[in-house]
């Protein structure tokens, strides 16, 4: 009988810690579907201005690549643009870009402007193809290695934590060809 | 200078809060007096500070004061005023500025019309809400200063989230948090009675008009941002389940069964140590919907920017509160003994029904909630509880307990006759049987939950008319004498019947809305016609427009019912510039037979624009119901029994006639 009038406590105990631990996860982290899947198929022609358009035969060459998707209109895509330059400047591997739902002429004076750090541009005007790749929400980028599978995705702007002990460290693990212990 | 006068205002108010939640308890447990006599002044104390607080974070929301971050962040200068002044709670920090407000407020009125009340019990409730009141004041204080300066100044403000900028929502959150923390004071009084040992119909009579207030207050808070949510997220939907959205049920469900349990102990003097726990159960989920909203463990588009400090803050304040008053129902309640005995077939008995519905109710959506967070936790696997869990669980709960509360009314306290009751329920059986037969008549693939939902709703609307006519004697005496009793039923059973029939108004809304509702989603050139149900939608182009602190792309639709023009209707895509954000306005026209609904999408000249349009039978009577139910509220507490004072009042009469 005692034990009917304890109950709620016990169960709001439980409740607690359930809370307690849950404020120290990050609800924002959203698993891709995407991971370990190979690349979707796609071509698109490149942005206005540039010469080499993406296609699913791009990531596909035996060379592992980055793929960020960007748009002018996107800020956090200004914050994270000299991350991605650095990156290219690391010639560790081609960073491909997939301009999302843009203007052609917002994007050329964005990539003139701020620098361009990508080998080869898609121009994904009407957002299909970021459909194909689970886009969430720009920006977005994702590491495929060479034989075009998707290894990696990241969700929101790169900051420097994530470059140093995710992206970098996945990249060499793939180019040397060992098993990468690198959460994503 | 003002926002620091604000400041100052709030730690003076932490300090009445100290005084009022520790001394008057300290006075009430020795007998002191003037340490008992403390707590109606420091509750007054309390709530004129935090007003002027109040009046100064308005006032510089008002005047744009960008030196002051909160105001920066949230506010710009070319924001209606009407949305200068909701800016002020349309944040963290200014939404709990004004929730402490509403708290004091609270605490004030029970200071004030509380006069009646026994000295200590009054004491010691206003201490709970006085420790309430240091908790909240020392979250504001600690972690979320809703008056930090910004220095330098920025010329301009980041500008309010352009989805709040809506009216609805204006007035949304302060119904919200009448509800919520109206709770509060039932929370106090079960608390103190848990302190004093004694819980009997008194102690019910002074509980209920407090949480009938917050009751009423929650239900409209509810209506409001389920509307706001139909109107302004353009999905055409008004419930969808979201932690946000059940953290404003729960305590509602809970609530809900509370009213109930409360009449049991009012009239009867039993269900005590229940009554007690729902009381407490209530306020903690109103707590608990805080912390999810404002801790960040949960990813809503209600959710606040969240600070893991916060969230540690609130997670201890929840722990002692909650867990503190369950220790104290673990020890206390046991002695709390009922004395009125019931057969199971008894108004007791069909009110206890209701409680244990409700409150398994409100586990599931606990569950659905909480379900999510408690996966995460344990192995990371990420997942969301949909609408198709929360339906499977809610209907074969709510039908039952839709199909009681018609027959419960008509159930005798100690003892009912359910055959008696059942015959006097035959007009409303009839009303069952014809509503199958229209149901059965506009046939629709939804067939079971259609006649399901059309069946309760005559049931219960029928059933509450039937229980009224009974009480009124309608057909049994003459029809003057009828209107006479009609006059002299007290305004708590008018309350009863009127809320009840909201319910079935809901019921009735939510089905017919669900079932025969027509959406066409397709692509459209200007000069095209849809027809949609009934009416056609002829689609006009899209024109850009520019408002305020926006540009619009402006749809335009001809609505043709019958051959003829009757309205035109302008949805929207709105891009404001600050914060830069895209939003849908659907452009609706609201009727009590159905509603029109159109939204315009992307697309261009040549090859079209995405449209989306609906036609919506009978959606407005959901909130319809829900303010008649409210309103059911107001009338049962307006109820001369549930005023406060008018038992001494009457006290006085009685003893000047008997002089």
């Amino acid at each position: 009988m005692r034990l009917t009038y304890i109950l709620p406590l016990i169960l709001f105990v439980l409740i607690g810690l359930g809370l307690a631990v849950g404020l120290t996860l990050n609800p924002r982290e959203i698993p891709s579907a995407l991971i370990g899947k190979p690349v979707p198929e796609f071509a698109l022609a490149p942005v206005q201005g540039r010469a080499q358009g993406l296609s699913t035969a791009d990531l596909k060459t035996g060379q592992a690549s980055v793929v960020n998707v960007f748009a002018s209109w996107c800020v956090p895509c200004r914050v994270e643009h000299p991350l991605l330059m650095a990156l290219k400047r690391d010639n560790l591997v081609p960073i491909h870009g997939l301009n999302y739902k843009d203007d052609p002429a917002d994007v050329a004076k964005w990539l003139d402007q701020l620098g361009d750090p990508f080998s080869r541009t898609g121009a994904d005007r009407n957002g299909r193809v970021g459909i194909d790749w689970g886009v969430y929400g720009v920006p977005e980028t994702f590491v495929v290695d060479g034989a075009g599978q998707i290894v990696c995705k990241h969700v929101g702007p790169l900051m420097e934590w994530d470059l140093d002990n995710k992206i970098r460290p996945l990249l060499r693990d793939l180019a040397a060809g060992r098993a990468s212990k690198v959460k994503c | 200078m003002i926002p620091e006068l604000g400041h100052i205002a709030l730690i003076l108010a932490l300090c009445f809060a100290l005084v009022q939640g520790v001394l008057p308890l300290a006075g009430a447990a020795r007998g002191i007096p003037g340490w008992i006599a403390l707590a109606p002044q420091a509750a007054m104390g309390q709530v004129l500070l935090v007003a002027f607080a109040f009046g100064c974070m308005t006032y510089a929301y008002v005047t744009s004061d960008f030196s002051v971050l909160n105001v920066a962040e949230n506010s710009h200068t070319l924001k209606p005023m009407l949305y200068k002044v909701s800016g002020v709670w349309g944040n963290h920090e200014g939404s709990l500025l004004l929730w402490i407000l509403i708290l004091t407020i609270f605490g004030a009125a029970v200071a004030l019309f509380g006069r009646n009340l026994p000295a200590t019990l009054k004491a010691r409730v206003l201490a709970i809400q006085g420790l309430i009141g240091v908790g909240f004041l020392s979250f504001i204080l600690f972690t979320s200063n809703p008056f930090a300066r910004l220095l330098p100044a920025p010329l301009e403000g980041r500008g309010l989230n352009p989805l709040l900028q809506d009216p609805g929502l204006a007035f949304h959150p302060p119904f919200l948090y009448l509800g919520y923390v109206g709770f509060s004071v039932a929370f106090s009084f079960a608390v103190a009675a848990l302190i004093e040992g004694r819980v009997d119909p008194a102690w019910a009579r002074w509980v209920r008009p407090w949480t009938l207030a917050a009751w009423c207050f929650l239900t409209i808070g509810i209506a409001m941002g389920s509307w706001w949510a139909y109107y302004e997220l353009g999905w055409g939907g008004w419930w969808f389940w979201d932690p946000v959205e059940n953290a404003s049920f729960m305590p509602w469900l809970a609530g809900t069964a509370l009213l109930h349990s409360a009449v049991v102990v009012e009239k009867r003097d039993t269900l005590k140590s229940w009554t007690v726990l729902l009381a407490i159960l209530t306020f903690s989920l109103s707590l608990l919907g805080t912390f999810l909203v404002r801790s960040g463990v949960i990813n809503s588009v209600h959710a606040f920017a969240t600070d893991p400090t916060r969230g540690v803050f609130i997670l201890i304040f929840l722990a002692v509160v909650v867990g503190g008053s369950l220790a104290l129902y673990a020890f206390r309640a046991p002695a709390l003994q009922g004395v009125g005995v019931f057969a199971p077939l008894s108004r007791e008995g069909a009110l206890i029904l209701n409680n244990l519905l409700l409150a398994v109710a409100c586990a599931a959506v606990l569950l659905g909630t909480l379900y999510p967070l408690a996966l995460d936790a344990i192995n990371g696997t990420k997942v969301s509880v949909g609408p198709q869990y929360f339906n499977a669980v809610f209907v074969p709960l709510m039908a039952p307990l839709i199909a009681a509360v018609a027959i419960g009314p008509l159930l005798a306290w100690k003892r009912g006759d359910l055959a008696a009751a059942l015959r006097r329920l035959l007009p409303a059986a009839v009303a069952v049987i014809l509503a199958l037969a229209i149901g059965l008549w506009l046939h629709n693939e939804r067939g079971f939950m259609a006649l399901l939902g059309l069946g309760l709703a005559a049931w219960l609307g029928l059933g509450a008319l039937c229980e009224l006519a009974l009480r009124v004697k309608l057909f049994a005496a003459p029809l003057a004498d009828s209107l006479q009793r009609a006059r002299f039923l007290p305004r708590a059973a008018w309350g009863m019947t009127v809320a009840h029939l909201g319910v079935a108004l809901l019921v009735l809304g939510i089905t017919v809305s669900e079932t025969w509702q027509v959406e066409v989603q397709q692509v459209m050139k200007p000069g095209e016609i849809v027809q949609v149900g009934p009416v056609q939608y002829r689609f006009q182009g899209v024109t850009p427009v520019k408002g305020p602190n926006y540009t619009a792309l402006q749809g335009r639709f001809e609505v043709i019912e019958d051959g003829a023009v009757v309205r035109e209707m302008r949805p929207a895509q709105r891009r404001y510039q600050q914060p830069p954000m895209e939003t849908t306005e659907a452009a609706i026209r609201p009727s009590v037979w159905a509603d029109l609904y159109a939204v315009v999408g992307e697309g261009d000249a040549e090859r079209g624009w995405v449209v989306r349009l609906y036609w919506k039978p009978l959606v407005s009577w959901i909130w319809l119901g829900a303010l008649v139910m409210a309103f059911g509220g107001f009338l049962s507490l307006s109820d001369r029994r549930l005023r406060v004072g008018a038992p001494a009042a009457r006290r006085t009469a009685a003893a000047a006639a008997a002089e």
